[in-house]
């Protein structure tokens, strides 16, 4: 059986995320919570969602930049544990998930008259980043050639194509599924790839499941 | 074969290819950077970059601005206000260093697309500005900088397109973007290129520094900020238990307190043979890159630092870096994974003692080390972030 031709070939691309300083910094909880209110999205963007990018397998998972400040530089274990469960996937915009954590650290500090300050060097620095495309010069007509490049793009291909495009664009789908969905109509594959939980894991990992994915879809195919 | 290909098998999988996209979006474009000298660790950073980036076909030169000795001491009395030292700067030493830096505008050829000004002393070349991007490219901490110097600086960089800065909390209020691109080392430099074990014993030989037992090794100035002396009480703490060896490297000129604190380092060694102290200037790269492939533990115990290039390469060289909480160190150190930052003498030779007890997590953190740097502190990581900027501000 030859394999299932695409009606449009995928076009993988990586990306570099070109950080940005924003110079408003938080010195103690309640100045985070302050601040969470008043920064751009695209800054809450980069310190949940971003954080999957920088994220390597040798750090500590976190989950975000917000629960990593309160664990290293304010000693906080209460408040790192509600700021780490968070799961930015789970919400339907930037705002939303702007809202929960700023409502996190309000319920934290309740009933508390002090909240802990650090110096301006072990500040929560706010960031944003500005991520530039970068086009690969691979691209894939069939799931042969799809597993093959994603086997080998570098690793922010993984991100832009599954964590970003779904997150920007709130679409419920990223860029993979919905290639595997549009172009191949494999609609069941498309679901797996879009259940597959990007959250406190790394960009290799998650490199990982989907070949798994792949190769079980690859195997079924054979005559 | 490029010069960049000699750097696939040391960079993370995919780092080259990245490069050789980005590059592909900014074919054309001429870059300049333009320094205060050849030498330190801004510069080793363009002097890696410039040919690989040629080799690539991007037109890249490397310029450095220059003058008299009136010119040099206001740079240097200047760059300290910035970094936060209290210092006195006279209006008139300013205005010659404008004039100067004006000559050196006539003097360099500016035509360009992106010009990367790098810190202090060439930075007033921006008020003979063209067309170019113009992005000033800070390596130091001007968070603290002296208020009445940076409200006078402050008027340059914001005729700047952007800043760049190496760590976030780094900056200072601009009305400029500022973006953050870390430093790196070059892996096949002389400083941080393999050494096979007999060179790195050859090397040694004529130090005086002998590899019989464990190595404590701390490179860098003496100067209060990078504390020798605690390092010094750190290792006698150490050295009731464990038969260790520590090696003090001083690199970098004329600071102040130099002398005195050397005068007290000196005074120490003399009583104890297994303390060494060296002075080296700043490119015996030869000589730095064996010591720290000769250590066991790496010591950084400043308490007061920008973003020493030190503990990276020492991490390159897969070992375990013990270094104080105070600027870049953080994060460089990933606690407890690469190496641990300590906020006391105790708690360095509390950490230097667990390590050596352990030596198996010695090889763990040095292994961990060096993949943080590959993935995080390499050149090509830091080509990968300037073209990025240059593809950002130029699109």
């Amino acid at each position: 059986m030859a394999p299932r031709v695409a009606k449009r070939p995928f076009t993988f691309t990586g990306c570099v995320e070109l950080r940005q300083t924003l110079d408003v910094h938080a010195l103690d909880e309640r100045e985070l919570g302050h601040r969470l209110q008043e920064v751009p999205a695209e800054s809450i963007f980069f310190h949940t969602f971003g954080y999957f990018l920088r994220h390597r397998p040798v750090t500590t998972a976190y989950g975000n930049d917000f629960a990593r400040w309160a664990a290293l530089e304010l000693g906080d274990r209460t408040l790192t544990e509600r700021l780490a469960v968070v799961d930015p996937f789970a919400f339907p915009d930037v705002d939303a998930l702007r809202e929960h954590l700023v409502t996190i650290v309000q319920d934290h500090l309740r009933g508390r008259d002090e909240s802990r300050r650090v110096e301006f060097d072990r500040a929560f620095h706010f960031q944003r980043s500005h991520l530039v495309e970068v086009p690969l010069g691979l691209t894939a007509t069939n799931l042969t050639e799809f597993r093959a490049g994603l086997a080998s793009v570098d690793a922010s291909a993984i991100y832009l194509h599954i964590v970003e495009t779904r997150a920007r664009s709130e679409r419920s789908t990223g860029d993979f599924a919905e290639w595997l969905r549009t172009s191949l109509d494999l609609s069941a594959l498309a679901q797996r790839f879009d259940h597959l939980d990007p959250y406190l894991t790394t960009l290799e990992r998650v490199r990982g499941r989907l070949l798994g994915l792949l190769d079980e879809a690859l195997e079924s195919e054979r005559p | 074969m490029s010069r960049l290909d000699d750097y696939r098998r040391v960079a993370g999988p995919g780092a080259v290819d990245l490069i050789l996209r980005l590059t592909e979006q900014v074919q054309g474009r001429r870059f300049l950077h333009v320094t205060g000298g050849r030498l330190g660790g801004t510069t080793e950073m363009v002097r890696a970059a410039v040919p690989i980036l040629n080799d690539l076909g991007i037109d890249t030169r490397w310029e450095v601005t220059g003058g008299d000795s009136a010119y040099y001491a206001t740079a240097r009395t200047l760059q300290a206000a910035l970094e936060g030292a209290e210092r006195v700067l006279s209006e008139e030493g300013l205005a010659r260093w404008v004039d100067m830096n004006h000559l050196n505008a006539k003097k360099i050829d500016l035509d360009a697309d992106v010009i990367l000004v790098h810190d202090g002393q060439p930075a007033s070349l921006v008020t003979d500005r063209n067309a170019a991007k113009w992005v000033w490219r800070c390596s130091f901490d001007c968070s603290s900088a002296q208020a009445r110097t940076w409200a006078y600086f402050r008027a340059l960089v914001d005729q700047y397109d952007a800043a760049v800065f190496s760590m976030p909390g780094f900056e200072a209020r601009l009305a400029v973007p500022m973006y953050i691109i870390p430093p790196s080392i070059d892996p096949l430099s002389e400083r941080n290129r393999e050494l096979a074990p007999r060179d790195i014993g050859e090397i040694l030989a004529p130090l005086g520094v002998a590899r019989d037992k464990a190595l404590l090794v701390q490179v860098g100035p003496f100067t209060r900020a990078h504390d020798p002396l605690g390092v010094v009480n750190a290792y006698r703490l150490v050295k009731r238990h464990h038969d260790v060896r520590l090696v003090l490297v001083g690199i970098g000129d004329g600071e102040a307190e130099r002398h005195e604190i050397l005068s007290q380092l000196l005074e120490a060694a003399h009583e104890d043979p297994d303390l060494i102290v060296l002075e080296l200037p700043s490119e015996a790269h030869p000589q730095i890159n064996a010591l720290q492939r000769a250590a066991t533990i790496v010591l950084q115990k400043s308490v007061h630092s920008g973003f020493d290039l030190w503990p990276i390469e020492a991490m390159w060289k897969g070992k375990p870096v013990v270094g104080g909480y105070a600027g870049g160190l953080a994060q460089q150190i990933i606690p407890e994974v690469t190496g641990y930052t300590v906020h006391s003498v105790e708690g360095a030779a509390f950490r230097i003692r667990h390590l050596l007890n352990n030596p198996e997590l010695i090889a763990r953190m040095g292994a961990a080390g060096r993949e943080h740097v590959r993935r995080s502190f390499l050149i090509t990581r830091h080509l990968v972030d300037d073209l990025a900027l240059v593809v950002h501000l130029t699109r």
